[in-house]
């Protein structure tokens, strides 16, 4: 499985990758939303999006409305993981498009747990 | 500078945990016995554990002893841990209840274990959202050994780690609210819920009946005959055609033959054998 780990904290975007990577994830980083589409318009479309709300150039919610305005993207989970913890923002972000909401900080248990009932944990070969 | 805990004091917290709760500490935990009552042992200005257990068995208090059970005993627990016992209570149980009850009729759930509350507000949650007229039709007891753990689970109020394992995002905002840095289970979903105290090991107080009784990784922790026991009294308080639900490591099969496995959504659940 693929996923895509859009933060402009270079510190955040390692801790993320090697999370999932840890599950069994192939993963790209990408530093805020416009750089996350940039990969996408390649063509390598991930199964996972985990993206963080504040970022330069383009932010999350930007990035989940983008994504959600393309049908050939439809197939990507987009999972939130950010500081933004008022519940007007997560429903904002859920009512965007996004799927999932994690706030940080997280454990490795709470990404776990959030695949699973999104049915993305890989199933070890 | 600590002092480790020696073999005398290990066999000592062992035997007051099995007197007090039932639940069976194996040789070689003693890791787990020295990392949960650290804490207990600072709060209380002692070097170690071991200075711990020999102030306890120099001079025993019951709120110290108490505490010591309360800190092995174990609460972890997250949202819609082992998600199946969930899905078959909306997909197959309570479908089956409706069937079989007048409309209207209560549906009762025993949260057996319910540690900080979050199973038993699961249940809440999930039924509130698929079950019209949940919120007054369902009464969900919790119950728990630890007097701290019921607490939490009547405050209803839970930190932000706790709301990221495994809360499904349109769940948290459609039944929680923040609370400065917590966030809290709406009224009408924590007055479907009862908590108090209880000990699966004693006798237990006037319960019941229950429709379902979720009991899940409590009797991991139990030797045999305590397990027999335990599940000879959950019998007592369920309906004959009620559900139990166990944890994915625990069965009755070879343990109390009065129980019928059968298939249930992706698992499997438990129901009273006719003429037991």
């Amino acid at each position: 499985m693929r996923a895509l780990v859009i933060d402009d904290s270079r510190a955040m975007r390692r801790i993320v990758a090697s999370i999932l990577e840890g599950f069994g994830y192939e993963t790209r980083p990408a530093g805020h939303g416009r750089e996350a589409l940039d990969v996408l318009e390649e063509g390598w479309v991930p199964d996972l999006a985990c993206i963080d709300w504040n970022m330069p150039v383009m932010d999350g919610l930007q990035f989940v409305s983008a994504v959600r305005a393309v049908p050939a993207w439809r197939q990507v989970t987009l999972m939130m993981v950010t500081t933004e913890s008022e519940h007007g923002q997560i429903v904002k972000a859920l009512a965007a498009g996004a799927h999932e909401y994690v706030i940080k900080p997280f454990t490795a248990d709470a990404i776990g747990d959030k695949l699973s009932l999104l049915g993305l944990m890989p199933v070890p070969a | 500078m600590t002092t480790a805990l020696a073999t005398s004091g290990f066999d000592w917290v062992c035997q007051l945990v099995r007197r007090e709760s039932a639940i069976v500490l194996a040789p070689g935990k003693e890791y787990l016995v020295e990392a949960r009552l650290m804490p207990l042992a600072r709060q209380l200005g002692l070097p170690g554990v071991a200075e711990l257990v020999e102030r306890v068995r120099a001079r025993p208090e019951p709120a110290l002893t108490r505490g010591i059970v309360e800190a092995l005993t174990t609460n972890e627990t997250s949202w819609f841990r082992d998600g199946d016992p969930f899905t078959a209570l909306t997909g197959t149980v309570v479908p089956a209840l409706q069937a079989a009850r007048r409309p209207g009729e209560p549906i009762t759930i025993w949260s057996a274990a319910c540690s900080s509350g979050q199973e038993a507000y699961t249940i809440a949650m999930l039924l509130a959202d698929s079950l019209p007229g949940a919120t007054s039709r369902v009464r969900i007891t919790a119950t728990d050994l630890s007097r701290a753990m019921v607490d939490r689970t009547r405050a209803g109020r839970f930190s932000q780690l706790e709301v990221n394992r495994g809360l499904p995002a349109p769940m948290l905002v459609r039944h929680f609210s923040r609370v400065g840095a917590e966030w809290e289970i709406s009224p009408a979903l924590r007055q479907m819920v009862t908590a108090s105290e209880l000990n699966l090991a004693a006798p237990l107080p006037r319960l019941g009946p229950f429709d379902v009784v979720y009991l899940r990784n409590v009797l991991i922790y139990f030797d045999p005959p305590t397990k027999r026991e335990v599940l000879r009294k959950v019998r007592q308080v369920m309906r004959p055609d009620g559900w139990l639900f166990l944890g994915a490591a625990e069965t009755t099969l070879g343990v109390d033959d009065s129980w019928e496995r059968v298939p249930c959504g992706r698992g499997s659940a438990y129901r009273p054998m006719k003429g037991k």
